[in-house]
């Protein structure tokens, strides 16, 4: 209990004095995530907006993977890519294993699934609204997704947040694809289970009080965007 | 190309009523046979209809009847089971349906402003020009409200601006689907004259009501349909006064009709 207590004391020093090797931490995993989380959103939001108003053969088959893809183990993603990436694997050309743009792609695939799965439900349920008053002004499909994103802009962005929430919390496919090396791909999650299991439990807290501020801090701020739009009946 | 004016929502250019409009080539409307069925329940039974490019042509009956079936039918939003839909000729596709607009009985406004929800339809006929908004706005008696978000409008402001955007894409043939059904007396005429000033400058006019001093005012023919089928199509003064149907006639005695 001690041990606690005093872990405590120091991960609020490290916090308050701005430790270098902390703050190299936390901004490798916001750039990291935030970068796959861009990725994943491009493509994860046409995704689910095309899924969303298009009717097809081996629709309801692509939503049954896409959906259960939602649940994607991380240590799984991240045993494919480095199978993709490592020197024997078909992209191993590019030398992306062990630096932070691999870890990159295994964050964003991911969370692809669920930014997906999640917009295209939310985008059907607007479009099951609009599709009788756009059938009626003929507007073409790839209008239809970019209008229908853009309303559902606000609900989106909860959407974006789950997806960012997983990719800043998971910690089994960028400790295999990124080797939590020091200095170079170490992120929040990699740093605790490293330093927990070496005891260091301060550095380990410290990391995550950082990583539960910044996922309620992200929230609050997408709460009150949210209240503003529901007050203006956009969302 | 047809002149620009013709259907502009200025109404400086108004023609009489009686002419026919820019669309003339559109008409007549000719439905052949037309049934549609869903489920196995057949909704609109082997319809024969002519309408005519001019004035105002309402369709009333009954709920259940068919009449929202029938509009949809018209303006392509389905596909008959059976039979076809003609414009002048013309299969009813996109070409066609380009050069209608239709107002639902409950508006569908996007989540944006009431400038938004005009832009998106003038960009959509490739015609954004602030201008212009501001004219539809104006003359729908929104300009003052064309900051506020679409959605928070009043129901008959809503009505109005579902209006104003269908009229912005400058139509030739306007649906309209019991528009005013839920809006007091006061919004309705306005929606009222709307429709008929977009009428009088030769749109054609085909809608849906319950509300027969709104037929009565609005009406050059009347569509009565009863259980899918058309039970009778007369000029206005002829289907108030004597309907050909003992069911249209028991309608606006306001029996209920089985």
């Amino acid at each position: 209990m001690q041990d606690f207590g005093a872990a405590f004391l120091t991960a609020f020093d490290l916090l308050i004095g701005a430790d270098a090797a902390l703050l190299e931490i936390i901004g490798l995993s916001l750039r990291v995530s935030i970068t796959a989380l861009l990725a994943a959103g491009l493509i994860g939001l046409s995704l689910g907006a095309a899924l969303a108003v298009t009717r097809f053969p081996g629709r309801g088959f692509i939503l049954v993977i896409v959906n259960s893809m939602m649940g994607l183990p991380p240590v799984v993603v991240g045993l494919v890519v480095y199978m993709l990436l490592s020197n024997a694997g078909p992209l191993g050309f590019l030398g992306l294993l062990y630096t932070p743009e691999a870890m990159i792609i295994a964050q964003a695939i991911l969370i692809l699934p669920i930014i997906a799965a999640l917009s295209r439900q939310l985008i059907e349920d607007l479009h099951a609204e609009y599709a009788e008053q756009f059938r009626s002004f003929c507007v073409p499909t790839g209008r239809m997704m970019v209008e229908l994103l853009w309303d559902a802009r606000y609900s989106l962005l909860t959407v974006m947040l789950a997806g960012l929430g997983r990719a800043m919390a998971e910690v089994g496919a960028v400790i295999i694809v990124g080797g939590n090396i020091n200095h170079l791909t170490r992120v929040m999650t990699t740093t605790i289970a490293l330093e927990t299991s070496k005891g260091d439990l301060a550095l380990a807290l410290g990391l995550g009080i950082v990583l539960l501020s910044i996922a309620i801090a992200i929230n609050a701020g997408v709460m009150a965007l949210n209240a503003t739009a529901k007050r203006q009946a956009y969302a | 190309m047809r002149p620009a004016n013709v259907v502009d929502l200025r109404g400086d250019a108004a023609s009489d009523a009686s002419a026919p409009g820019a669309g003339a080539d559109l008409f007549p409307l000719v439905l052949d046979d037309v049934s549609f069925q869903a489920g196995g329940t057949v909704l609109i039974k082997g319809v024969d209809l002519t309408l005519p490019a001019q004035g105002a042509t309402v369709i009333m009956g009954p709920n259940g009847a068919g009449k929202s079936l029938l509009l949809r039918l018209m303006h392509g939003l389905i596909a008959p089971s059976g039979g076809t839909v003609t414009w002048g000729g013309m299969p009813l596709g996109e070409a066609v349906r380009k050069r209608q607009a239709m107002v639902f009985q409950r508006p569908v406004l996007l989540r944006r402003s009431v400038a938004a929800n005009i832009d998106f339809v003038l960009r959509l006929r490739g015609r954004a020009d602030p201008g212009r908004r501001r004219e539809i706005l104006d003359h729908a008696g929104l300009a003052a409200h064309a900051d506020q978000p679409a959605r928070l409008l009043s129901g008959g402001e809503q009505q109005r601006l579902a209006m104003a955007r269908a009229l912005a894409t400058e139509p030739d043939v306007l649906f309209m689907d019991e528009p005013t059904s839920n809006l007091d007396p006061a919004s309705t005429l306005v929606i009222e004259e709307i429709a008929k000033a977009a009428r009088d400058r030769g749109t054609k006019i085909i809608f849906i009501t319950h509300d027969m001093g709104q037929a009565r005012r609005l009406a050059d023919d009347v569509v009565f349909v009863h259980k899918g089928k058309v039970l009778e199509h007369s000029p206005a003064e002829t289907f108030f006064t004597q309907p050909a149907s003992t069911e249209a006639g028991d309608y606006m005695a306001g029996k209920i009709i089985l």
